[in-house]
């Protein structure tokens, strides 16, 4: 009872909670993080890095938009699409935000269902996410082909401030690069589960290490994680 | 060692690592119930600009609505309610940085921007 496990699991003595809990943990002499694992701890802080970069980014375009003498293009407009014979403003972005929610859902249950050890609903569930992931990207190339078309540019831009393009196309690049590798990722533990690879423990191509359903869960973290940052993306680049 | 074993679970977070313990494993209908929420709260902020609030009152529902999804999925979707303190405070103090850096450059755009409108005027 005294060791403790790589995966934390199995060493279950009463431990102090509150911010005892936090100097207990800490204080230990052993891993600080009791309840995750490594591979949680080390996506966590993994996420944490990652938040810091797309904060820069939208520190950037805050900077950039606040500094400008030159009025800042209407997301409103620039995003609308010219659907049943009127003008509807944001709607491809409000599609793209119903969507990525969705994925956020069906990831979420494909995580409870791993847990279950029910490998069909998992695996049915993490394709779906890839699915609307996959849809969430294609969306995104035809939103960067009309603006292009409409004459966008890193330096420049009918209807304002020229630094528009420019933080449009790094901040929504780098997010949907993070969707398409999450989506190549999903596919990749798809069919780990499906051949049942974490039944087995077999050992992973990147970490040789045991596979364990947990797998699944930090696959999740993830994929949450792009779902947050499009949460921040929405409400600063196109609402504000 | 048997005595730990049988030792009852007074407090929550005590039962909460005994669910961790077999992974995080949590009735389906909580993440039923938080996709619904995040619709709504989706379907809110596009309301903000369809609607066309403006002023403080446009930002503040956004922001609003932001930090509740957010929330909403930290908290449910990446469990961390159930994560241990030690967890919680390692990932979520540090962002604190980034809110202090906004500060800085909150003023420090204020600023570019006066000077751009005071010597630049005439198309600089």
């Amino acid at each position: 009872m005294g060791e403790t496990t790589l995966n934390g699991f199995g060493a279950k003595p009463a431990r102090p909670s509150g911010i005892r809990g936090v100097a207990a943990d800490w204080a230990s002499d052993q891993r600080a993080f009791k309840s995750a694992s490594w591979g949680k701890a080390m996506m966590w802080i993994f996420l944490l890095s990652d938040t810091f970069i797309f904060s820069c980014f939208l520190l950037a375009y805050m900077t950039a938009r606040s500094s400008t003498t030159v009025p800042w293009p209407n997301a409103s407009e620039v995003f609308a699409l010219h659907m049943f014979g009127a003008d509807i403003p944001l709607i491809l972005i409000a599609i793209m935000t119903f969507v990525l929610i969705s994925s956020s859902g069906t990831m979420a249950m494909a995580v409870n269902f791993a847990y279950r050890k029910n490998k069909g609903a998992t695996v049915a569930l993490l394709l779906a996410t890839a699915a609307l992931g996959a849809t969430f990207v294609g969306m995104q190339a035809f939103e960067w082909t009309k603006l292009i078309t409409e004459g966008v540019r890193p330096w420049g831009n009918p209807w304002g401030a020229p630094q528009f393009g420019a933080t449009f196309f790094m901040i929504t690049g780098f997010h949907g690069t993070h969707v398409s590798f999450g989506v190549l990722f999903l596919l990749i533990v798809a069919r780990k589960v499906w051949r049942g690879e974490y039944d087995r423990g077999d050992r992973g191509f990147f970490t040789s290490r045991p596979g364990d359903y947990e797998h699944v869960e930090t696959m999740g973290l993830y994929w949450h994680f792009v779902d947050l940052v499009w949460v921040f993306i929405f409400a600063f680049f196109y609402l504000w | 060692m048997a005595s730990h074993a049988e030792q009852p679970h007074r407090k929550y977070s005590q039962t909460a690592i005994a669910e961790h313990a077999e992974g995080q494993q949590h009735p389906i209908r909580i993440y039923l119930v938080v996709w619904f929420w995040l619709f709504v709260l989706s379907a809110c902020s596009y309301l903000v600009d369809y609607v066309g609030f403006e002023g403080y009152l446009r930002w503040g529902l956004i922001l609003t609505f932001m930090i509740l999804k957010a929330g909403l999925i930290v908290a449910v979707f990446m469990h961390m309610v159930w994560e241990r303190l030690a967890l919680v405070y390692a990932i979520l103090l540090p962002p604190i940085a980034v809110l202090v850096f906004v500060a800085i450059m909150a003023i420090e755009s204020d600023y570019t921007a006066l000077t751009r409108m005071t010597s630049f005027v005439g198309g600089g």
